[in-house]
């Protein structure tokens, strides 16, 4: 607690990330500052990040002697009558009550706000490992002073002690692959890079996070961004580059704010610009503000796009490590490979890689969202099963009807059924049956989903968003919603079934991008375990087969 | 006051002038101020970018988020991808469609227009819409009438 004009201020933290906004808690810190006024009451409120916790939210907490108190689901029409009860004091005695060791339920729309105790001994939140995110809620994204109290920048000293080689052996050495989906080796990719010879390179983040189900990179932008600042800046100096730009999606437009703002404290502090930290080293960021195309999240394509084209893809080589924005050597990494960076840097290469397994090394966000109980952020080691997520952090699905297929890695990847969710989240595991880790968002539907619909809509998405540049994702994505709709008629048919995989084939193989040659992903998945849904008997592969 | 197109336009063809791969800024510039990219205005940007009428149309047509009409006084986007479809979502689709009388993608009705959008990072607490540019998560149909006949109050006092 501060002292505040010699009375003792109640520090309370309400949220300002897009999803505890999106539930109003704009309008609760207004409510709460309004009527501390009112009853004379000194509060010192901090907008900080979201937990990650994001059935709670609006979860406001208080800071007490025995650690911050949360209450989950706060409305603005609940503050008075919160106050009414005693509260922010209120929060010392229901610090030292305590509270059942299970995850809290939410209780939106309840008549009043639900005290959760202490929010770090959440069970959902105590059970994570924390590396990337370990800040996020924690701390005010925009306070400096927080940032470098809680672990800021350390990453960023220890990169200014090594040259570019040893650097890029840092980043090989942690196993760090790209979290962005295809999951490259970072390192290999940084010492590309960083060998190639050319008087100008760049640094570019992918923040286009189109994918369904995915959020974790907004999250670090809106809570955290100096984590990612300080990621871009080792990036940069690593590999040689003096310049760096964030690529954010237009339907993001709070991380944009948050990230600008970021930017401009990040240069003011010295932490940018001309003189890193005062090592003589200089190193500018700026945001590029996209404008809806789920395409231009392909790293090429981003690239084109930058320059001012339609996004396009373009075919690979050369490589963007060695020909990328306008011709010259760019490393592309995601947002939260970058915000990952400080971490090792800060710890060591070695403390990263003891997380996980074989060779998926350190933690994934897991991005738990759709019909879940508790949807949120849940960072862990790569190796949990889904049916763990689902089960121990998800508390099953929301709609409380049992749930029936799960869609991993964003709408190019595929619905696993009921019997592969004891698979551990592995790269190499995922890739054996067929499945894809992605960004680790897990998208969760229950028995009421239509599984030929939702292959349907894959389509037609694809469709949707094709850059057009190869024929069998431009013309095979309509055609293939055009099979499922025939065969959802009732058209089922050998046939209609034979065209549609045919038509996946031609889409995996003659496509340039993963957009067309991965969309026949969670259609095939969905024929084949779901083929009730399609109006096909079980035995539908294996007599086609015969 | 509402700035005349050429007020607009003027210093930002200016800033812009000869420097092709600054078309998206120039254009979320122009759009932010006056709500959407007038096709008029393409040959004065194609000629101060030194670009041809044709990509700069491309461009404009490529991307979602730029609108070549003025936009209807309120915009409701309703998400229509994976996580707010296993919530319910194409159901709340039907209702918006109903509470506002307009089509979803199709022609505004008394100053409403709705529109789909592909996920709003708010996929844990789905469905997901946003009235006016204000994003609200976990919407109801219920929740959603409220919030629209809010909107409709604001506008109203405007
Ligand atoms: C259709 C398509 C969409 C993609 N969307 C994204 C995206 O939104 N964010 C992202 O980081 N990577 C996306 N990627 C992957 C990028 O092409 C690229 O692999 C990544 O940015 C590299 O960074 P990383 O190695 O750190 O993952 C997409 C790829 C494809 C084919
Ligand atoms: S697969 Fe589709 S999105 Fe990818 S390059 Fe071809 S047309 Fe473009
Ligand atoms: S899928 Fe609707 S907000 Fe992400």
């Amino acid at each position: 607690m501060t002292e505040i004009s010699g009375m003792r201020a109640h520090r309370v933290y309400v949220p300002r990330d897009s999803a505890a906004l999106a539930l109003g808690a704009d309008r609760v810190a207004a409510a709460v500052a309004a009527e501390a006024a009112k009853r004379g009451i000194a509060v010192d409120i901090v907008r900080n990040g979201s937990r990650g916790l994001f059935w709670l939210e609006p979860l406001v907490e208080v800071q007490t002697p025995s650690g911050r108190i949360g209450y989950s689901n706060v409305q603005a029409s609940q503050v008075a009558a919160l106050f009414d009860s005693g509260w922010p004091a209120r929060a010392i005695q229901d610090g030292e009550r305590e509270m059942a060791p299970v995850d809290p339920h939410g209780s939106w729309e309840a008549p009043m706000p639900d005290c959760v105790g202490r929010v770090d001994a959440i069970p959902y939140l105590a059970k994570q490992q924390r590396l990337t995110f370990a800040r996020i809620g924690v701390t005010d994204p925009l306070s400096p002073t927080d940032y470098e109290a809680h672990g800021g920048l350390a990453g960023l000293r220890a990169c200014l002690a090594l040259d570019a080689e040893a650097a890029c052996q840092t980043v090989l050495d942690s196993g760090l692959r790209g979290r962005g989906g295809a999951a490259f080796p970072a390192g290999i990719k940084w010492r590309t890079v960083s060998r190639a010879e050319a008087s100008q390179k760049y640094v570019v983040c992918n923040a286009d996070e189109g994918d369904s189900g995915t959020f974790a990179d907004r999250l670090i932008m809106e809570s955290d961004p100096f984590v990612l600042i300080e990621g871009m800046v080792i990036a940069a100096l690593s590999v040689g580059a003096s310049e760096g730009i964030v690529y954010v999606r237009s339907e993001y437009p709070h991380a944009i704010a948050m990230l600008e703002a970021a930017i401009g404290i990040a240069r003011r502090e010295g932490w940018l610009g001309a003189d890193v930290l005062g090592s003589g080293r200089s190193c500018e960021l700026r945001v590029a503000k996209a404008a809806g195309a789920y395409i231009c999240g392909e790293e090429t394509a981003l690239l084109e796009s930058l320059e001012g084209k339609r996004g396009v893809v373009r075919a690979k080589p050369p490589i963007p490590a060695l020909s990328g924005l306008f011709g010259k050597p760019t490393l592309i990494n995601n947002v939260i490979t970058l915000a990952s960076v400080p971490y090792i840097f800060a710890h060591g290469a070695q403390a990263y890689r003891e997380f996980g397994m074989g060779r998926s090394q350190g933690t994934l966000p897991v991005q738990l969202a759709g019909n879940i109980r508790r949807g949120g952020l849940v960072e862990l080691a790569f190796g949990v099963t889904l049916r763990t997520l689902l089960d121990e952090f998800g508390g099953g699905t929301a709609s409380g009807r049992p749930a029936k297929a799960i869609q991993v890695g964003g709408p190019l990847g595929a619905y696993l059924p009921s019997a592969q969710w004891d698979l551990p989240m592995d790269y190499e595991a995922y890739a054996a049956v067929g499945a894809v880790v992605g960004h680790g968002g897990v998208v969760v539907h229950d028995d009421t989903a239509d599984m030929a619909g939702l292959a349907s809509y894959a389509m037609e998405f694809c469709a949707l968003e094709s850059c057009g540049k190869c024929t069998p994702c431009r013309i095979g994505s309509t055609r293939g919603v055009e099979v499922i709709e025939r065969i959802r008629r009732g058209d089922t048919s050998t046939r209609q079934v034979t065209l549609l995989h045919d038509l996946c084939d031609t889409m995996v193989s003659g496509s340039l991008c993963a957009m067309g040659g991965m969309t026949p992903f969670p259609v095939r998945s969905a024929l084949e375990y779901f083929p009730a849904d399609f109006g096909l008997p079980d035995g539908a592969k294996r007599a086609e087969a015969a | 006051m509402v700035p005349t197109p050429h007020a607009t336009l003027a210093p930002l063809l200016a800033r812009h002038a000869g420097r092709a791969h600054e078309l998206l800024p120039l254009l979320h510039a122009l759009q932010d101020s006056e709500g959407y990219v007038d096709p008029a205005h393409v040959p004065a940007i194609a000629a101060a970018l030194n670009l041809s009428r044709a990509e700069v149309h491309g461009v404009i047509t490529f991307y979602h988020h730029f609108r070549s009409a003025p936009p209807p006084a309120t915009v409701v986007q309703v998400c229509r991808a994976e996580a707010c479809r296993s919530r319910d979502g194409e159901a709340l689709v039907a209702h918006v469609e109903a509470a506002t009388g307009a089509r979803i993608d199709g022609e505004p009705c008394q100053g409403i227009g709705v529109e789909s959008v592909y996920c709003l990072g708010q996929c844990a607490l789905s469905p997901a819409v946003t009235i006016n540019g204000e994003l609200h998560a976990r919407v109801s149909p219920t929740r959603f009438d409220a919030l629209l006949a809010a909107t409709r109050e604001e506008v109203a006092h405007d």
